[in-house]
C-alpha cells in the first residue's frame, strides 16, 4: 500500500480551507507532529510497518461484497459494500489509530489521549494503545456515554481510561475540547490521536493518509470484480474520515461521482441536525477553517443526530474544498431514513450496519433504483452496527408505540 | 494611517518604563454574571487603581481555559452575552471618562464570523486598544496584523513554555503593545506556584526585544505578582478573580457587591506594585 505526502497541502491548507488556528503551547507539538509524519511518509520501514500491522491487527484488506440480495431489492444499481464493518474493532477508525500510535512511538511519547463520540475511535484507540503498550485516556461526552455503554465498556477492558465530559451538549463536540485541553497540559509525552480529517493540520492530511487505504484497496478490488470503477460512491460524513479514505484514492478517477452524506437529523432548521457542509458556512472550529454550523456571533450551533459518530458541528477542510470544487456532492439524510437503512440491509444482507454508515446505505437506496441495472454503486460500510443495538432497538420501539396511536 | 504611539496600552507601559513601574492586567469575563456587572467592575477596577485590563469575549468552544472560565463564559453566553452587547459597555465605559488600557481577549472563531476588519474597526471605535486572541499563532497571525497595526491596535501574540527560544524570539518580534507570557504549558487556572522557568524566560527574553513583557496564566495572589514582577512588565490575573465573582453569585451577592468583592480582591493583588 502506498501512502502519498500531499505537496499541495504542506502549507497546511486545501485551497482556502485548512489551517492552525491553536494555542501557541500546541504548535511546537503540531510542528514535531508533521516532522515525523512526513519522515514516516519518506521512510519505506513505515510503510512496511504500517502494512503490516493493519494486515495483522486491523485484518486488511477489508472485503468488497457485492450485496446481491440488496441490488435485487432497490432493483437499479449494482451495489457494492467496501467492509470496513469487518475490521477488527468493527470500523475503519483502526487505520488511523495504528498509524498514529506508530508515529506516537516514533517520537517517543508514551501516553495516547483521544476524543471519540460513538465509542469507535475511543476503542480502536484503546485497542492500538493495548497493541503497543502505550497509557491511554479518551474523552468521551456523557451523553454518549449513555448511549454508547457498550463500547466504554470495551474501552475500559482493554485498559484505558474513560473520562466523561460534562460541558456543553456532552457529545463529540465537547470532548474535542476537552482532549486539546488535556494537549496543552501534557503535550511534551502526550500524542493527541484525533480520529477525524479536521483539526489543526497535519491531522486533516495524516488521517486522510491513514485512512486511504480504504479507497486504494476498494479501486483495486472493484476493477479485479467488474473490470472498471463503480459509477458512484456513496460514504458518510461527520468529521469525514472514513468519507476522504475512499474518496482520496478515486478523486482523480473523473468518471466517478463522489457523494458524501451528512446527518439530516430531525430536520435542517438549526439545532435539528449536524449537516456542516449541507448547511454551514465557512468558519473556525477545533484548530480549522472549514463549514461549520456557527451562529451569526461565532459561537457553535447545537447540532442533533442519531447517530453519536456524525453529531459533530464541524467538517475536515479538504472536504470543504471538495465541496466548493464541486468534486464531490454534499447531501444531509435524516435520522429515520438512516434507522430505515439499518433495518433493510439487516433484512437483505445479515449486516447490520452502524448508524453512521446506515446514512450512507439511505442514500443509496434513494440513488439505486433510478439507475441502470449495469451502473455499479459503491458504499462504505464504515462501521458495524453492534455498537448501537440498544439505542436502535428502544428507538425502533417508540416508533411502533407512535405507529399503534 | 495610523501608528500605535497614541495608543492607551503603548503610552501606558511607556510611562510605567519611565517611573520603574510595574502593572497588573486582571482579567474579566465579559458579560459574566450579566453586562450590567462587567460595566461596574469595569469603573471598580479603575477606581482601586488598575490601568490596563482584559475583557475575556464568551466562546462556546474555550480550549485554552480552564473550568472556571470556561463555566463563566457558558454562563455568560446562557445570559444572552454578544458582540455587540460587549462592545456597548465598552463604547459606556468610554463615554463615562473611562481611561484605562483595553484588551479584548477573543477566540478567532469570533473575529473570523464577523470579518477580521469590520470586528477589528468596530473593536478599535468602541475603545479596545488591544487584540488578545488565543487561537491564533505567528503562522496565521498576518490575517489580523497588518489590520491592527493600520488602526492603531495593538495585535499582543502569545509564547509558551512550549515555543523553542528562536520563535519565541520571533514571535516577540511581531508582537504589538506586550508579549503575553504564558508561564504554564496548559489551560488557564489557579496553580500552587509558578514555575522557575518562567521567571529565566521572561529574562532570557529581555535581553532579545523592548517590547514589554507580561505574564499570565496560574497566577491567583500578591506573592505571585510581586515575584512576576520582579522580571516581567506585568502580571496578568483572571480564573482567580472570576472564581471570587462565581463565589459572590453563589451567595446571592448583587451586582455593587459583586463589584466590590472582586475590586477588593485587585486591591490586594496590586498592592505589591505601588
Amino acid at each position: 500500500m502506498t501512502l502519498m505526502s500531499d505537496k499541495s497541502a504542506g502549507n497546511g491548507y486545501f485551497g482556502p480551507y485548512g489551517g492552525q488556528f491553536v494555542p501557541e503551547t500546541l504548535m511546537p507539538a503540531l510542528a514535531q507532529l508533521d516532522r515525523e509524519y512526513r519522515s514516516a511518509m519518506a521512510d519505506p520501514a513505515f510503510h512496511a510497518q504500517f502494512a503490516d500491522a493493519l494486515r495483522k491487527i486491523a485484518g486488511r484488506p477489508s472485503e468488497l461484497y457485492f450485496a446481491s440480495r440488496f441490488t435485487e431489492m432497490l432493483g437499479g444499481a449494482k451495489i457494492y459494500l467496501k467492509r470496513e464493518d469487518m475490521n477488527h474493532t468493527g470500523a475503519h477508525k483502526i487505520n488511523n489509530t495504528i498509524g498514529q500510535a506508530l508515529l506516537a512511538q516514533r517520537m517517543g511519547k508514551k501516553r495516547v489521549i483521544a476524543e471519540t463520540g460513538a465509542g469507535q475511535h475511543g476503542v480502536a484507540t484503546a485497542t492500538a494503545a493495548a497493541v503497543y503498550g502505550l497509557e491511554c485516556d479518551v474523552y468521551m461526552g456523557s451523553e454518549d456515554i449513555r448511549r454508547q455503554a457498550l463500547n466504554v465498556f470495551r474501552m475500559k477492558l482493554m485498559g484505558a481510561r474513560v473520562i466523561p465530559v460534562n460541558s456543553g451538549q456532552r457529545t463529540l463536540k465537547d470532548a474535542l475540547n476537552e482532549a486539546f485541553r488535556d494537549w496543552m497540559g501534557s503535550v511534551e509525552h502526550t500524542h493527541y490521536i484525533l480520529g477525524t480529517v479536521a483539526g489543526p493540520y497535519p491531522f486533516p492530511e495524516m488521517v486522510r493518509e491513514f485512512q486511504s487505504c480504504i479507497g486504494a484497496e476498494a479501486r483495486s478490488q472493484m476493477l479485479q470484480a467488474e473490470g472498471r470503477l463503480p459509477d458512484v460512491v456513496v460514504a458518510c460524513v461527520g468529521g469525514g474520515s472514513n468519507a476522504a479514505g475512499i474518496f482520496a484514492r478515486m478523486i482523480n478517477d473523473k468518471s466517478v461521482r463522489m457523494i458524501g452524506v451528512e446527518a439530516g437529523g430531525r430536520s435542517l432548521k438549526p439545532g435539528d441536525h449536524a449537516a456542516s457542509l449541507s448547511a454551514g458556512r465557512p468558519g473556525i472550529l477545533h484548530g480549522t477553517l472549514s463549514y461549520v454550523l456557527q451562529d451569526d456571533d461565532g459561537q457553535t450551533s447545537l447540532v442533533h443526530s442519531v447517530s453519536a459518530g456524525l453529531d459533530y458541528p464541524g467538517v475536515g477542510p479538504e472536504h470543504a474544498m471538495w465541496k466548493d470544487s464541486g468534486r464531490v456532492e454534499y447531501l444531509p439524510c435524516g435520522d429515520e431514513d438512516a434507522l430505515d437503512a439499518v433495518v433493510a440491509l439487516s433484512r437483505a444482507e445479515g449486516i447490520i450496519p452502524a448508524l453512521e454508515s446506515a446514512h450512507a446505505v439511505a442514500q443509496a437506496m434513494k440513488m439505486a433504483p433510478k439507475m441502470p441495472k449495469d451502473s455499479i454503486l459503491l458504499i462504505n460500510l464504515s462501521g458495524r452496527g453492534d455498537k448501537d443495538c440498544n439505542e436502535i432497538a428502544s428507538i425502533l420501539e417508540r416508533r411502533k408505540g407512535s405507529e399503534k396511536k | 494611517m495610523n501608528d500605535l504611539s497614541d495608543n492607551r496600552l503603548v503610552k501606558l507601559f511607556a510611562e510605567l518604563k519611565a517611573a520603574s513601574k510595574k502593572t497588573l492586567l486582571p482579567f474579566l469575563s465579559a458579560g459574566y454574571p450579566d453586562l450590567e456587572t462587567t460595566g461596574l467592575l469595569l469603573d471598580e477596577l479603575q477606581a482601586r487603581g488598575v490601568r490596563a485590563c482584559e475583557l475575556g469575549f464568551p466562546f462556546s468552544d474555550p480550549v485554552a481555559d480552564g473550568p472556571v472560565i470556561q463555566n463563566s463564559y457558558a454562563a455568560a453566553l446562557e445570559q444572552g452575552a454578544t458582540c455587540d452587547g460587549i462592545l456597548d459597555v465598552v463604547r459606556n465605559y468610554r463615554s463615562g471618562g473611562g481611561s484605562m488600557a483595553l484588551a479584548a481577549m477573543v477566540s478567532y472563531s469570533i473575529i473570523y464570523r464577523h470579518g477580521v476588519n469590520e470586528f477589528l474597526e468596530t473593536c478599535k471605535s468602541a475603545g479596545f486598544d488591544a487584540m488578545i486572541i488565543p487561537d491564533l499563532p505567528m503562522e496565521e497571525s498576518q490575517a489580523v496584523g497588518p489590520a491592527a497595526d493600520r488602526l492603531g491596535l495593538c495585535n499582543v501574540l502569545l509564547v509558551a513554555p512550549t515555543t523553542s527560544p528562536e520563535r519565541r524570539i520571533e514571535i516577540a518580534r511581531r508582537s504589538r503593545g506586550f508579549i503575553y507570557y504564558v508561564s504554564v504549558a496548559g489551560i488557564t487556572g489557579q496553580r500552587d506556584s509558578l514555575p522557575e522557568e518562567t521567571i529565566r524566560g521572561v529574562e532570557e527574553l529581555r535581553k532579545h526585544v523592548q517590547t514589554p513583557v507580561c505574564v499570565g496564566f496560574g497566577i491567583s495572589d500578591p506573592q505571585t505578582v510581586a515575584t512576576v514582577c520582579q522580571v516581567a512588565d506585568g502580571a496578568i490575573v483572571g480564573s482567580a478573580i472570576v472564581k471570587r465573582l462565581m463565589d459572590a453569585k453563589a451567595r446571592g451577592a448583587t451586582s455593587r457587591e459583586m463589584a466590590a468583592c472582586a475590586g477588593a480582591f485587585v486591591e490586594e493583588l496590586i498592592t505589591p506594585l505601588r
